[in-house]
């Protein structure tokens, strides 16, 4: 079942990548990554995932540009977007909130928490 | 010439005048005087040359000699003077509004009205001979110039000189009084005087070179065939008898430059700049020479051609060229006569009617509170009426003293009288600058008994002569009392009669001012007066709030006086103007003292000081001051003053401290930013391993199955991950050290090409890792330098490290060059990576730059690395620098001293 559900990971740091990409294998979703904004945008063209995994700080396209991509087209309307961000000031949250993120997490976070929170979204996009 | 002709011919030079005045006053309309210049100012002041100049120094020159001199040679010896005198009574007039002599005297000693009659008196006396000689030049030379009989005609409708007074009254009037505030200059009347100067100066000049070269062959000619007639050698030579009288009318003629109300009026009044003094006082004196030169070549000239017959050597400049038939010479010099007699007469008049109105006219008008409100709005007409009036009767008085009197006497002589008059005014206006316990007793008392002295010993021998008085009064005294005889009076024989006359007038003259001003109190008001007068540059700027005044005035009552005279637009206008630039209000019932003051300032430029005092007292109720209330109060004012000054500099250094203490804040703002953004991306940094760290750790322990390769890259990549922080956190306190200036270097003897072994041994594998080529040259001179061994190995690994980070695998190639670029050794760290935009060259090796501009986002994994490579080769006293271009690879090129040591 939660195979059909697409999960992109964005980031440039090479070991979260991998790390994140373990674990979403793991759960048995369909996965693709990203190591900045401009592959981000050809795999979201291409593939349409179901939920984004977006870091904020990268070089090129950062992920506030990749958000803002995805919730301002129609066709994209169902993704998911979770900010994971080592950025921790409240202005930043409310930032990426604005652009219409569904949810944003700081870094360092709990894998069972983020597990948790991917596949409640993934439920409701079933 | 016809009769006709002249007439003509004067009313079209005359109507020249008013052309130029009108244009001068447009240019004043449209702010571009004419008369604001140094030079027109001094022309101006020629008109102390009138026709007596004009016509009547070759007559005296040619019955004494130089002794016409006298009258030229007395005001050159005391101009350096003017600066000191004139520049302080033309302050004190500007501030005051002062608009003529009897008011700046009256003014001085309490505003006091009776002083002011008297002063305007005086002046009336002795100036009416004065322009009756002018109406005598005039007539004369147009009786000379038409070729018609001489003789004065018994009825005055048969008299040409009664029209040409009629003449006059009507030029003088529509000149004169065209404003009623008569501290407005007339810039129109200067124009047409200064203009006026430079014709009599080109007729006489004309005139004077017509007789020297013309008739005869030039100076030396005419002296010496003067020389040989034993009559006009005697006037080379001034007789010894004469020379205590050349004192005495040096003497005289310099203090009455000071003081002719024609003299003072554009000197004084009409001054646009106190600067323009300073030419004038050279400028003025050269226009004397100038005019004088051919004198004496006129006058001998005339002696000689005139030899056997009856001319009058007054008329010695018409005569000698209506004698060569030159009519059109002829012409020009009666033209000459006529602006100098006409300029003095204007000006005389306009200056005479002022004192007229501010001092004898207005202040009776106005302290009749019946006749002030029947005048009402119709006041500036009334009183420029009266001021016509009176200018036709000054010069139909001046007709009938020429007709009677003057005509029996010289130009000159009469001219002297005159100045003699006017002497009277120095004691009490000289003093009145520069002693501040002159009081109005002395003041009174010296005109007093000065002009009295002077009607004695100069008008009454004049009268005598003409039949008015028996001569016996002269030969043995009045009631044959001998030593009250008028020109020998106390028995002083000797000495010519003017000379007579000046002396025992301003000796007595002098002597009752300084004992009534040293017996005599000064009242409050007077002590006022003295003390602004005295110190005017103390208190020019603060002169309202100088005077002392304690009463009750209403602010309507103010406004609706200065309305009257002044109408309710323009007094409102000034009112307003002078409230906002004081910081009054005039919304308040009762007015200020300063306001009060201003008001009566205003007013005095009208009405003068007098009336003015009477007019201001009407509407307010007055207290009485006491004189140590004024003490008190320009002493407040002094105070004020400085204290003023205190605050300007006071607020000044406030002001330059607030800028200060504003840039340091603005500095601590930023360097507080910079310390925020500094530790939002050192979290940020540490975070972001933290990050795998956690998830990696996670994973293994949830996952103890784990396929043995994978479990044991997660646990390398934890390794590394921690590696990583432990670097961060070294960085950091590293960075904080150096900053903090904690860090000291720690100076030894270093060979570069060592430190760069160990540096690349360190590095190797990271190279290895991402097959990246290290290229490496030194030259083999290479001096030791003095420096850090560890800190330097830092900022190589640094920099290599740095370089390997942005280079493309398997094609990445970096190359070191070290070479001696005295007194440096530069090193150049050269790499063929993704290179850098140069508009990030400046910020790379800012830890902080990532937050002070957003839209600009630091390349990846340029960490603190950079920031702190800088801080330690500055700590060497060395520079670094990068050149690159996107996709073009990096250079980072530092130098550092080599220091003490010696090449190896």
């Amino acid at each position: 079942m939660l195979s059909n559900v697409k999960v992109l990971i964005v980031d440039d740091e090479p070991s979260i990548l991998m790390s994140l990409e373990f674990l979403m294998k793991k759960e048995g979703y369909r996965v693709f990554i990203a190591r900045d904004g401009e592959e981000a945008f050809d795999i979201i063209k291409s593939e349409i995932p179901d939920v984004v995994l977006l870091d904020i700080m990268m070089p090129k396209v950062d992920g506030y540009q990749v958000c803002q991509f995805i919730k301002s087209s129609s066709e994209y309307t169902h993704v998911k977007v979770i900010f994971m961000s080592a950025k921790s000031k409240e202005a930043d949250m409310k930032k990426g909130l604005e652009l219409g993120a569904d949810m944003y997490i700081f870094k360092p976070f709990s894998t069972r928490d983020l597990l948790n929170k991917v596949n409640t979204m993934a439920l409701s996009t079933i | 010439m016809s009769s006709g002709w002249i007439i003509c011919l004067s009313l079209v030079y005359l109507l020249l005048l008013f052309v130029i005045a009108n244009w001068a006053e447009h240019r004043s309309l449209i702010k571009r005087s004419l008369v604001n210049n140094p030079y027109v100012y001094a022309l101006s002041l020629a008109v102390y040359c009138t026709a007596w100049t004009f016509y009547g120094s070759v007559g005296r020159a040619a019955e004494t000699g130089v002794d016409f001199l006298s009258v030229y040679i007395g005001p050159t010896l005391v101009v350096p003077l003017w600066w000191i005198v004139f520049r302080k009574i033309i302050r004190i007039c500007k501030v005051q509004r002062i608009t003529n002599i009897a008011d700046f005297i009256s003014a001085r000693y309490g505003k006091n009205r009776s002083l002011g009659v008297i002063v305007t008196v005086l002046c009336l006396l002795g100036i009416i001979p004065y322009i009756s000689i002018q109406l005598k030049a005039i007539t004369s030379s147009f009786l000379i110039l038409s070729g018609e009989t001489t003789a004065v005609k018994s009825s005055f409708w048969e008299d040409q000189s009664f029209y040409i007074a009629l003449a006059l009254i009507v030029f003088a009037i529509l000149f004169g009084t065209r404003k009623l505030e008569a501290n407005e200059r007339h810039e129109g009347l200067v124009a047409a005087i200064a203009f006026e100067s430079l014709v009599k100066l080109f007729a006489f000049s004309a005139i004077g070179v017509f007789v020297t070269y013309g008739i005869f062959n030039g100076f030396g000619d005419i002296v010496s065939r003067a020389s040989t007639v034993p009559d006009l050698r005697k006037i080379f030579v001034l007789p010894e008898a004469q020379t205590g009288s050349w004192f005495w009318h040096c003497f005289l003629a310099a203090i009455a430059i000071l003081f002719l109300p024609r003299q003072f009026q554009v000197t004084v009044v009409e001054n646009v700049n106190e600067n323009h003094l300073r030419k004038a006082q050279w400028l003025f004196p050269l226009y004397l020479l100038i005019i004088n030169i051919f004198v004496m070549p006129i006058a001998l000239g005339g002696k000689l051609l005139f030899a056997n017959s009856n001319v009058k050597a007054d008329n010695f400049l018409l005569e000698i060229p209506l004698y060569f038939k030159q009519e059109g010479l002829a012409f020009l010099t009666y033209l000459g006569g006529f602006s100098a007699a006409t300029s003095m007469i204007i000006v005389e008049c306009t200056a005479l009617t002022v004192m007229f109105s501010n001092n004898l006219l207005m202040p009776l008008l106005v302290s009749r509170p019946g006749w002030q409100e029947r005048l009402g709005q119709s006041t500036g007409n009334f009183v420029i009426t009266a001021r016509r009036l009176f200018i036709a009767v000054i010069i139909l008085l001046a007709y009938v003293y020429y007709r009677n009197v003057s005509d029996r006497y010289s130009l000159v002589s009469v001219g002297m009288v005159s100045f003699a008059a006017v002497a009277q005014l120095a004691p009490a206006a000289i003093g009145g600058i520069f002693w501040k316990r002159a009081s109005l007793v002395g003041a009174i008392g010296g005109i007093l008994m000065g002009g009295l002295m002077w009607l004695y010993t100069l008008i009454i021998p004049s009268m005598v002569s003409n039949g008015f008085i028996s001569t016996d009064f002269l030969s043995y005294g009045p009631a044959y009392i001998h030593w009250l005889r008028p020109e020998a009076l106390f028995g002083l024989e000797g000495m010519d009669n003017l000379s007579h006359g000046v002396f025992w007038s301003l000796l007595f003259n002098v002597s009752f001012y300084i004992w009534g001003s040293l017996n005599f109190k000064q009242s409050a008001s007077e002590h006022n007066q003295a003390a602004l007068f005295v110190d005017i540059f103390k208190y020019d700027t603060s002169y309202e709030s100088s005077v002392a005044w304690r009463g009750k005035a209403l602010v309507s009552d103010l406004t609706s006086l200065l309305g009257k005279f002044f109408g309710q637009v323009r007094s409102e206008r000034a009112l307003n103007l002078y409230a906002r630039r004081n910081k009054l209000n005039l919304k308040t019932r009762y007015a200020s003292p300063q306001l009060v003051n201003y008001t009566e300032k205003m007013l005095s430029g009208a009405i003068g000081a007098a009336s003015a005092r009477i007019v201001v007292s009407s509407v307010a109720e007055e207290e009485q001051i006491t004189v140590n209330e004024v003490i008190d109060i320009l002493k407040t004012s002094q105070e004020l003053r400085l204290v003023n000054q205190e605050l300007t500099r006071k607020s000044l250094e406030l002001e330059q401290t607030t800028t200060k203490l504003q840039q340091a804040n603005e500095l601590l703002k930023i360097a507080d930013q910079q310390k925020d953004d500094f530790l939002s991306t050192v979290t940020h940094e540490i975070r972001t391993p933290l990050t795998s760290i956690r998830m990696l750790s996670e994973i293994l322990q949830t996952n103890p199955d784990l396929e043995e390769n994978q479990r044991s890259h997660f646990l390398n990549t934890v390794i590394k991950e921690t590696d990583r922080l432990t670097r961060l956190v070294n960085e950091v306190l590293d960075l904080e050290r150096f900053e903090s200036g904690r860090y000291l270097l720690n100076f030894e003897t270093v060979q570069l090409e060592d430190v760069i072994k160990e540096s690349l041994n360190a590095i190797e594998q990271l190279a290895k890792d991402k097959s990246v080529k290290i290229q490496y040259s030194v030259e083999s001179t290479l001096p030791a330098i003095e420096g850090d061994r560890d800190r330097l190995m830092q900022v190589f690994i640094n920099l290599i490290s740095n370089s390997i980070k942005f280079c493309y695998p398997e094609i990445g190639i970096i190359k070191i060059q070290v070479s001696q670029n005295y007194p440096t050794v530069r090193i150049q760290i050269i790499d063929n990576g993704i290179g850098i935009d140069p508009q990030f060259h400046e910020l790379i090796f800012d830890k902080f730059y990532q937050t002070t501009d957003q839209s600009i986002r630091k390349p990846k994994g340029s960490g603190l690395g950079l920031a702190i490579t800088k801080k330690i080769i500055e700590l060497h006293q060395g520079t670094i620098k990068i050149e690159s271009k996107p996709e073009q690879g990096a250079t980072f090129t530092f130098e550092i001293p080599i220091g003490q040591t010696k090449t190896i």
